[in-house]
């Protein structure tokens, strides 16, 4: 319905964008209308480049190419931020198996998100589950949790709950009383402790959907790259990530991506055995990990990082012997 | 008329402490101001460089300000508690007492709150939390609760207060009072003429705002423990948490009392009516609290360590290492110790009783520390950081200023309210529920023992 409307409107109001999530293997999955465009762009443009799309009932569609949304003139507002993309059930999966410690996925998501170093929405521990088994690297983002402990506690709604799963937060609605940041069992949330230059940048309008530009005395987290999403690329740590540890996909089409290969997502934790990071307790996370068996890489690989990172992770007692014994 | 000539005589012991301020406490008032100065120059800092300045940090998000801000709380939700029953119950030794615990109520509800706003990162946005309130947060609850018991409490205080307003109003004529002080006893006595049923009808409303403020304490009480135990993380998470804050608040309430009546009794020279069965008493409540106290304490850490959840192994081995002596401090020493002081009858003497509330108050503080500060130092997933100050807290000098602030912004509020009002109110001894003059020969010479 609301594409046929969009079809005979093509030309003048409405824009539309593309949501090709798995770009890998639909060239144009779907379309979704952005509606609430500044005044200059509700004036007739002229004819241009005619685009032909494919929208999700089967229809091709033409469209004016001016028309189509382009990053980041796509500015989603932080009322538009609440509602989340139709239809969609965002999910990710992390294979353990095949992380060693590379941090690209840090820095991707550090340079997509205008983080100083230090500032980390995906943080790289070292977990051991008991004295006997090996440690092994383990990605942590925001978990976007069915029942998120931060919502509930929020006394202003500045951190909400999308349909579409993904868990923002708007720093303009923020009043900085960090409950938020107790609450979570998954320590996911970080603080703007002083005001940065950065911020004052407001060459790109803020949008919780970017997390750009912070805001002093704010809080901030993974927001898992809804602009991305939305011009159908994965998330920066998705993307950064040179051994595909991190699908991400739509439960509702049960399909995730690397950006290599794309999986069915319930077979993959089906077969692999994923499971979610602290189930008991009742968060209802929508990241999955698949265990660490069968690994591509040593632990010791992942040692190959900077002498400040290595640091980090002195108190792990199997790293304590791993230096003794001269491995590290 | 008899009572008329009483209230004379009251006035005229009262009186020469509002007229005259002696070079002592001159100089007192002004080093309070200079600390406040110093405060405000700290919260300056924080407000233009932002919270990088204090110890808190993406862990540990709380740091003394939130501990300061339970313990100012909790006192003065104590202080609601103990004054409500003291007037509810009639209890007859209450006169001395009753506006040092309503005046303690009060100003630690104003000053407590500062604490919990210092802690917020957008102060300029504090209106946010009426334009969007979300009614399934603990923190919408607890400023619900705090602002009721502000507007409660003030008008409790205010009720107690206007009798006294009125034989102030009466009797400053003649002395040399400034002008605007006496203009100002004439308009909050509100026509108060301490006619029979204007005082009956006082009676009522004060014993009913008593009632409410018993309640409001225990609502509020136990709202506050909710921010810590409606979360996930271990030590917080605690099905005792309210009834444990209640008692705990109780204790360190008590124990504050008895701290600044001591004091006053002896800034005052109020040693007619605070007398050594106001300690007496005072101790044995504090007895009873502590026992209780350590009773919640012990059951709390028992459960924990006994069925030895990860997490929890966690906190307890973080406590009893890089926390060993603030606990040992806290749950030991801050408790044992006063129940082993007040125990013994001949202990509860004013300086011993005093020794034990001191104790005991710095013991719930740190209690509280142990608290807000290893759990946020243990989460479920481990930090890993080479920042040391994103490792551990260590509060820093803007906060441990803005904290000394608070206790100076304290007394120098109440120095200012007893320059005004009695300490200790006229209408209660005029109720003649306790007649100094008769017991006073007697208890000088327990004094004086």
């Amino acid at each position: 319905m609301k594409e046929n409307k969009a079809e005979e409107s093509g030309t003048n109001r409405r824009k539309f964008l593309k949501l090709g999530l798995l770009s890998s293997f639909t060239a144009i999955a779907g379309s979704s209308i952005v509606t609430s465009l500044t005044a200059q762009e509700e004036e007739k443009e002229p004819a241009g480049e005619v685009i032909r799309l494919l929208t999700p009932d089967g229809k091709i569609v033409e469209v004016n190419a001016s028309n189509i949304n382009n990053y980041p003139e796509a500015l989603i507002t932080p009322e538009e931020s609440r509602k989340g993309i139709p239809d969609r059930k965002f999910v990710m999966v992390i294979d353990l198996a095949k992380c060693k410690n590379a941090r690209k996925c840090v820095e991707g998501c550090q340079k997509g998100h205008n983080l100083d170093y230090g500032q980390e929405f995906m943080k790289i521990k070292l977990l051991q589950d008991n004295p006997t088994s090996e440690p092994y690297w383990f990605p942590k983002n925001c978990m976007h949790c069915d029942e998120p402990p931060c919502v509930t506690v929020c006394p202003t709604g500045a951190t909400f709950k999308r349909e579409d799963n993904i868990v923002l937060v708007d720093n303009e609605r923020c009043i900085g009383c960090k409950f938020c940041v107790t609450s979570c069992p998954y320590s996911a949330r970080i603080f703007n402790w002083e005001h940065k230059a950065k911020f004052d940048d407001k060459s790109q309008p803020y949008s919780p959907e970017t997390s750009v530009p912070g805001a002093t005395g704010t809080v901030t987290k993974c927001d898992f790259c809804p602009d991305l999403l939305r011009q159908g690329l994965l998330p920066h740590c998705a993307q950064s990530c040179p051994e595909g540890v991190i699908y991400f996909g739509d439960k509702n089409e049960d399909l995730v991506t690397n950006g290599q290969e794309t999986l069915s997502f319930s077979k993959l934790l089906t077969d692999r055995g994923g499971y979610r990071h602290l189930e008991h307790l009742g968060t209802k996370p929508n990241v999955y990990y698949l265990p660490p068996v069968d690994r591509l890489y040593e632990l010791e690989d992942g040692f190959d990082v900077s002498e400040e990172v290595k640091e980090r992770y002195k108190d792990v007692p199997y790293v304590q012997e791993l230096k003794k014994q001269g491995k590290i | 008329m008899n009572i008329e000539s009483r209230k004379r005589e009251l006035f005229k012991e009262f009186a020469p402490r509002l007229e005259t301020t002696s070079m002592l406490t001159k100089i007192y008032i002004g080093f309070l101001i200079v600390i406040i100065l110093a405060g405000l120059y700290a919260f300056y800092l924080q407000m233009s460089e932002g919270q990088i300045v204090t110890g808190m940090r993406d862990n540990v998000v709380w740091g003394i300000y939130e501990v300061n801000f339970i313990l100012l709380v909790c006192i003065s939700y104590s202080g609601a508690f103990i004054s409500g029953i003291l007037h509810f119950f009639h209890t007859p030794w209450k006169t001395a007492i009753a506006r040092i615990v309503e005046i303690i109520t009060v100003l630690s509800l104003l000053i407590g709150p500062i604490y919990i706003l210092l802690c917020m990162g957008r102060l300029d946005r504090l209106h946010y939390l009426f334009m969007y309130p979300r009614i399934q947060s603990p923190i919408t609850w607890d400023i619900m609760a705090i602002i009721t018991d502000i507007v409660a409490c003030f008008i409790y205080l205010y009720l107690t207060f206007i009798p006294d307003f009125a034989i102030l109003r009466d009797h400053c004529e003649e002395r040399n009072i400034p002008k605007w002080i006496k203009k100002m006893y004439k308009t909050l006595a509100i026509g108060y003429q301490d006619t029979k049923t204007q005082r009956n009808r006082l009676h009522k409303i004060t014993r009913t705002m008593s009632a409410m403020v018993i309640v409001l304490a225990i609502v509020a009480y136990s709202v506050l423990a909710w921010i810590f135990s409606l979360t996930l993380q271990p030590g917080w998470n605690s099905t005792i948490f309210a009834p444990y804050f209640i008692i705990g608040g109780l204790f360190s309430g008590v124990a504050f009392i008895i701290i600044t009546m001591y004091l006053v009794r002896k800034f005052y020279k109020l040693e007619k009516y605070i007398r050594r069965m106001h300690f007496k008493v005072g101790g044995i409540i504090l007895l009873i609290l502590a026992m209780l106290y350590g009773y919640f304490t012990f059951t709390e850490y028992f459960s924990r360590w006994f069925s030895h959840k990860a997490i929890d192994t966690n906190l307890l081995d973080k406590l009893f290492t890089r926390y060993f002596w603030e606990f040992i401090l806290a749950n030991y020493v801050g408790i044992l110790v006063p129940i082993g002081i007040l125990f013994f009858k001949k202990f509860r003497t004013i300086k011993w009783v005093t020794i034990a509330a001191i104790i005991a108050l710095v013991g719930v503080w740190l209690n509280r520390y142990l608290i807000v500060i290893p759990t946020l130092e243990t989460p479920y997933v481990p930090i890993q950081d080479t920042r040391i100050d994103y490792l551990f807290y260590s509060a820093s000098w803007v906060e441990i200023t803005l904290s000394i602030a608070g206790i100076a912004t304290f007394l120098l509020m109440f120095t200012l309210i007893g320059k005004i009002v009695p300490l200790v109110p006229m209408n209660y001894i005029l109720d003649g529920r306790t007649a100094p003059d008769t017991v006073q020969n007697k208890d000088n010479k327990k004094i004086s023992e």
